[in-house]
């Protein structure tokens, strides 16, 4: 009896130490009740993932690439040539340009595409010109009837509001000889505009110009021959616009 | 033929040559059938040579005439007339 103090003082402490673990685990789980309701109950469950759907949908939706077609009906897209000899300038131009670039404006680096130039439009002024120009020794029109550029790569791309400019490198074929050229390259955007041009139209347009320098050694014209007449680079300048109808 | 109607007609071709090269602008170059005419799309600023025919002598045409009026000028010389004596 006289422990009946100390084993009644223990009781009670053993009693307090319950109560207090209770009550933490009475907290712990009110918090977690809590934090569920209000978290995760107040919406779907499902909520962020949708969210996140939805945001990738639309940014996929404005960012689509699209494909714009070279072949214009306007009859402007052309490639410029520049000879300057020691005796003589040649200038001509090519008219007849088709081919296809996939180009997103929201992802420029990712631009490819071909673009092909029919070697009978070569033209210059003098008749005589333009039938050596076409003949078997020079272009030989008939035998190569294109000349194409494929686009393999973009680097240093950088753009500014509607225009993007890159270099882009790939494969040049003039006159059956393929060769792998770094050509500066301007692209410029020009959403919804393509009813400005073709009446009944609605699409967007895409502005290509590029200027550049090839060797025609490189490309078996007439190699080391009469360059003081026909100078061995040419100069050539594209513009062209290619329309991507809706 | 005479001689007299001979050069007449070599001094005629290449006056006329020689005018008609400078009327259509004195080009240095090779003659042209067909020149330039720039044309502009307004939407994508995109300028283009549209080639029209048209004949512009070049300086082949101004040595042509030279060549063609310098042979009637020598022809004038085979037709001399016999001097008669005094």
């Amino acid at each position: 009896m006289t422990n009946y103090p100390e084993k009644r003082s223990l009781t009670n402490a053993g009693a307090k130490m319950r109560r207090r673990k209770s009550f933490i685990s009475y907290s712990v789980t009110f918090l977690q009740n809590a934090l569920r309701n209000s978290a995760f109950c107040i919406l779907p469950s499902e909520f962020p993932i949708s969210l996140l759907a939805l945001a990738c949908l639309s940014t996929a939706a404005l960012a689509a690439p699209q494909n714009f077609d070279f072949k214009d009906p306007k009859g402007v897209n052309n490639a410029v040539f520049k000879l300057d000899a020691p005796l003589e300038a040649i200038n001509g131009n090519a008219t007849g340009i088709s081919g296809t670039v996939t180009f997103d404006p929201a992802d420029p680096a990712a631009a490819k595409g071909k673009i092909v130039v029919a070697s009978s439009s070569l033209h210059v002024g003098n008749p005589m010109q333009q039938q050596h120009l076409l003949g078997e020794k020079w272009m030989d029109a008939a035998k190569y009837p294109e000349i194409v550029f494929e686009a393999k790569e973009l680097k240093n791309v950088k753009t500014t509001g509607d225009t993007t400019t890159a270099d882009v490198t790939g494969a040049f074929t003039l006159k059956g000889i393929s060769k792998d050229i770094t050509v500066p390259v301007k692209f410029t955007f020009l959403k919804d505009k393509l009813g400005q041009r073709v009446p009944n139209q609605k699409g967007d347009l895409l502005v290509i110009r590029a200027n550049f320098n090839i060797k025609r050694s490189d490309f078996g014209i007439m190699p080391g021959q009469m360059e003081e007449k026909v100078s061995d680079t040419i100069e050539l300048t594209l513009s062209i616009a290619g329309a991507s109808p809706k | 033929m005479s001689n007299t109607v001979l050069r007449a007609l070599a001094a005629i071709l290449i006056v006329a040559a020689t005018a008609l090269w400078l009327a259509t602008g004195a080009n240095r170059g090779w003659t042209k059938t067909s020149v330039p005419v720039k044309r502009t799309d307004e939407v994508t600023g995109i300028t283009v040579d549209d080639y029209q025919k048209r004949f512009v002598p070049g300086i082949d045409f101004l040595g042509a005439a030279l060549l063609g009026s310098g042979i009637l000028a020598g022809a004038s010389f085979l037709f001399r007339k016999p001097q008669t004596p005094n």
